[in-house]
């Protein structure tokens, strides 16, 4: 009997502890198409497709609900592996290839073609010798399909990164028995014309009747390449119908959502800001892996709240990045007038800056270490705070005073301040953040995504705890986040960043909610 | 045709390489040896360290840095030499059979080695290093305690009157282990030499006819057979190799047949499917598991190759001329350290090596060796410092070693900082 799907995820719920990141989600893929999969940042794609690669992530934390049809067969994946034997694949974000080999060699990485030979058939497989000429055969004619006139011998670290991604999907292509493709938002790093070529490569391969999934933030390109359309929202299926019942604006409404309701009330302010320039950003380019900027300016009122929007992977998140020295950057920036060193952080944060980081497991804490200790942490390194005596002594009845001011001020919940801030929940994590922050009592706060991942309770009380300093303590704030309606509530202008350039500033009240004529500017296409 | 950046990259990827070349003529000058008589220490000593220095390289090409931890395969060996000596097996069945002891003992230990440096990815080579320390002090429980007392051993080996094996075992006369392999056959120094040039020209023939090589690489591999064989036709040279002033040069056959042995089996495993495994997990773990390469196992099993070939290493090693002795506590305890030293000499680095790079940093590493201690008196008027000298170099090349790894990834990191400068001049 043949099946209508070629892939079904019926019903899927996955939980991260008492998180839903997926509740009820559907996904039906007919052999042959190109399925466009679309939501924003956190929405749950990249957690729907984990499940679907059997990734280990997903068993260790529980598994989930619902159920895996693959040709209307009832599938239990396992592994990585085990999707790539049942023949679904996956085009990565970041390139999987190895740039100290050959194209061939990584096109057939781990499926070369070898002879056989009197040891190896004693010994194993692995002893067998390549058969290189047949695996260049093999790789000339992958490459051939996608459009790539490489040479296939050459070595892949010498290739313009925009080839890199060719090489993946030829990679992929060349194997047996592939059903189903994964494209993970293939052309964020392509040339428009390579884009274009990507769309053609990945229209030829559907027509051989490989399906595809094709995760983008793109609208022209689902618009253009794909057959049908799924969308998910806050981790739930928004909707899902076939291309030609939709508009770009549609698509655009129904992956921003939630109308144009705020997400906290936001009191008017009530004296007109100075007029001075808190800083001043001139022609700033950042190297930050995935988020580059190519030359940003921006002027920062004092005393304002700046929102810096945009899509990922456009470079908003590289501003606050290279501004702090976490990455390399090159360009002018002043702060108060002083010109601030680059590349630098100590002198950043000693020049009154200060940065609650997007990661903030990675950059923003000391797992292990208590509450108040990563509270005073960076006040202690850099301003010499918290410190007493003539030996410098740590100030421990100073750090607990604060940290205690800290934990109610902010409603850090928490067992004590000795508690080891890995074992607090996100929210509470990225309050501890903030108060680190503060701890320095900067004149100016960058804040970079400080509500991803985490409740909506959680998210209101960071977003009032930055109106409350700025109102009170007059803090100039810049915070970037993905999420629109967040900086509509607080933010007095709106800077939406793509490409790595700054492409317009907005105030709060002129920025698109759920009015689709301004949508694709924001979505920056 | 020269590229100056090719030159310059050229140079500081050999850096360590030439300045051992430049200190090797110095020593060799000021040492005021006769010429022939360094060149003969040479000859033993390349004899010698060669084969466990070539044991080095899977371990490098797939990505675990200098495998230190090969001291535990001379450990398996010396178990090996010792069990051999116990039952009075001489020659070279005497040899055979230690080996084989050595083969399960090294591939076990070796299975236990890799595991480890599983658990502590990226500092395999300090954990190899620490590692062999360790052993050792399971070695002397071994030696001291359980051998003689619960495993029994004839009391030809014992110290007398008490349990545990003897400081020294000697391997000449009945033992008959002494030049076991390096006495089968032993041909001249220079016919060797022309005999190589010869193979070399023929098989760079052979591969240009099948299409395997280019012209270019053909012209290359003639001229090097042509100058070598040239090079020795001078008296001059021919008479420090020859023996018409001193001693002749003499090649034991056996052993040479095994190195190039070694070194055939390096290169051609890395043309088989493991061999692709083992480069593509030391260039990148995470790629080669995306692609199902089973990381691990495949680091594991190049542990294992490399700890018994460094026991069989040590087994060529014991039996070689001028040795005669088995220290038994302390034969094992310089064998990583003086084998990573003279293969980073040779130009690999703790990512790259290859044989020629082995057996080139064995020569030079081994060369300075035979001069520091006459150089020193020469120099100094004290021996003693050329003894000093002989730790600090060790110690300091591998120190050398790791610095310019680091600073070449640094150095790598800020070419990507350049180019943002230059992308926005260029924009600008």
């Amino acid at each position: 009997m043949a099946n209508d799907y070629i892939l079904e995820m019926n019903h899927i719920t996955k939980m991260y502890g008492s998180n839903a990141v997926l509740r009820d989600v559907s996904l039906k893929i007919r052999p042959g198409e190109i399925h466009a999969l679309l939501g924003e940042n956190g929405a749950g794609k990249s957690t729907l497709m984990n499940i679907l690669f059997g990734m280990p992530v997903i068993h260790s934390t529980g598994g989930f609900e619902g159920e895996v049809l693959l040709d209307g067969q009832k599938v239990h994946i396992a592994s990585p592996m085990d999707a790539m034997a049942k023949g679904i694949g996956m085009v990565h974000q970041e390139f999987m290839l190895i740039p100290g080999f050959s194209v061939t060699d990584n096109i057939k990485l781990n499926r070369e073609i070898s002879k056989p030979w009197p040891l190896s058939r004693l010994l194993g497989k692995d002893l067998e010798f390549l058969d290189t000429e047949a695996m260049a055969r093999d790789a000339r004619k992958a490459l051939d399909d996608v459009g790539m006139s490489i040479e296939e011998y050459t070595l892949v670290s010498g290739l313009p990164i925009g080839h890199m991604q060719f090489i993946e999907i030829a990679r992929e292509i060349d194997k047996t028995g592939m059903k189903l493709l994964v494209f993970d938002e293939p052309t964020a790093v392509l040339t428009e014309s390579e884009a274009q070529q990507l769309l053609d490569v990945m229209k030829s391969i559907a027509a051989r009747g490989i399906s595809i999934i094709f995760i983008t933030h793109r609208l022209d390109e689902v618009m253009n390449a794909a057959d049908s359309v799924t969308i998910l929202r806050d981790g739930q299926l928004v909707s899902s119908f076939s291309k030609a019942d939709t508009t770009p604006e549609k698509l655009a409404a129904l992956m921003i959502g939630r109308g144009s309701e705020s997400v906290i009330q936001v009191e008017k302010r009530t004296r007109e800001l100075s007029g001075n320039t808190a800083m001043t950003i001139r022609d700033l380019w950042v190297n930050m892996p995935g988020e580059v900027d190519k030359g940003i300016n921006l002027d920062v009122r004092e005393g304002e709240i700046l929102g810096i929007g945009g899509l990922a992977g456009q470079g908003k998140i590289g501003i606050p990045n290279g501004v702090m020295g976490l990455y390399e950057a090159v360009g002018d920036v002043e702060l108060f007038g002083q010109k601030l060193q680059l590349q630098n952080t100590d002198a950043a944060l000693k020049a009154g800056l200060a940065m609650v980081s997007e990661n903030r497991r990675g950059v923003g804490l000391l797992l292990d270490q208590s509450i108040e200790n990563n509270i005073a942490f960076t006040a202690m390194q850099v301003k010499g705070d918290f410190m007493k005596g003539f030996l410098h002594q740590k100030d421990t009845a100073a750090i607990r005073r604060f940290a205690e001011q800290m934990i109610s001020e902010l409603d850090i919940r928490c067992t004590s301040p000795a508690q080891p801030v890995g074992t607090l929940s996100g929210g509470n994590q990225q309050k501890v953040c903030v108060a680190r922050a503060l701890a320095l009592k900067p004149r100016f706060l960058f804040v970079s995504e400080p509500t991803r991942g985490i409740d909506i309770g959680a998210k209101q009380l960071v977003l009032e705890t930055l109106v409350r300093l700025n109102r009170e303590q007059g803090m100039t704030i810049v915070m970037v986040s993905s999420e629109l309606q967040e900086l509509r509530s607080i933010c007095d202008r709106i800077a939406i960043v793509a490409e790595g350039k700054i492409v317009d500033i907005l105030t709060a009240d002129a920025v698109p909610g759920s009015s689709p004529s301004r949508c694709s500017s924001w979505q920056g296409c | 045709m020269l590229d100056r950046n090719r030159v310059k990259a050229h140079l500081e990827k050999y850096i360590v390489t030439y300045l051992f070349i430049a200190l090797s003529v110095l020593f060799i000058v000021v040492s005021g040896l006769d010429i022939n008589y360094v060149a003969s220490q040479l000859l033993l000593r390349l004899n010698r360290n060669a084969f466990i220095v070539l044991a080095l390289i899977i371990p490098i090409v797939a990505g675990m840095g200098i495998n230190f931890a090969i001291t535990i395969g001379a450990m398996a060996a010396q178990i090996g030499l010792l069990l051999t000596i116990n039952w009075g097996v001489t020659g070279v069945p005497g040899i055979l059979l230690a080996a084989a002891i050595t083969l399960p003992l090294a591939a076990f230990f070796g299975f236990l080695i890799g595991k480890l440096l599983n658990k502590m990815k990226g500092q395999e080579t300090i954990g190899s290093l620490i590692l062999g320390y360790f052993a050792n002090g399971a070695y002397q429980l071994l030696f001291l305690f359980i051998f003689g007392s619960i495993i029994p051993l004839n009391s030809n080996v014992t110290i007398v009157g008490a349990s545990g094996v003897q400081n020294t075992l000697n391997l000449t006369g009945s033992v008959g282990l002494y030049t076991a392999i390096d006495g089968i056959a032993h041909i001249p120094f220079q016919l060797a030499l022309y005999l190589f040039c010869a193979v070399l020209a023929l098989a760079a023939v052979i591969q240009f006819v099948r299409k395997k090589i280019t012209r270019g690489r053909l012209i290359a591999a003639l001229a090097v057979a042509a100058v070598i064989a040239l090079v020795f036709c001078i008296p001059a040279v021919a008479n420090v190799v020859n023996g018409n002033h001193g001693r002749e040069l003499k090649l034991p056959l056996v052993t040479w047949l095994l190195i190039l042995g070694l070194c055939l089996f390096n290169s051609t495993i890395m043309k088989t499917r493991l061999g692709q495994k083992f480069r593509a997990v030391g260039q990148n773990q995470t790629v080669a598991n995306a692609s199902g390469i089973n990381v691990d196992r495949t680091r594991v099993i190049a542990i294992m190759i490399s700890t018994v070939l460094a026991g069989w290493g040590q087994i060529v090693f014991m039996q070689s001329e001028g040795i005669g002795t088995f220290q038994t506590y302390a034969a094992h305890e310089q064998v990583g350290l003086y084998a990573g030293a003279a293969i980073l000499v040779g130009g690999a680095s703790i990512d790259r090596a290859t044989n020629l790079q082995a057996l080139v940093g064995t020569f030079l590493f081994h060369s300075l060796f035979i001069t520091a201690q006459s150089a020193a008196s020469a120099l100094f008027g004290n021996s003693a410092v050329g003894e000093y000298f002989r730790a600090f170099l060790s110690y300091g090349v591998i120190a050398v070693a790791l610095i310019m790894y680091a600073w070449h990834n640094a150095k790598q990191k800020k070419a990507g900082q350049l180019n943002l400068a230059e992308q926005r001049a260029a924009k600008n």
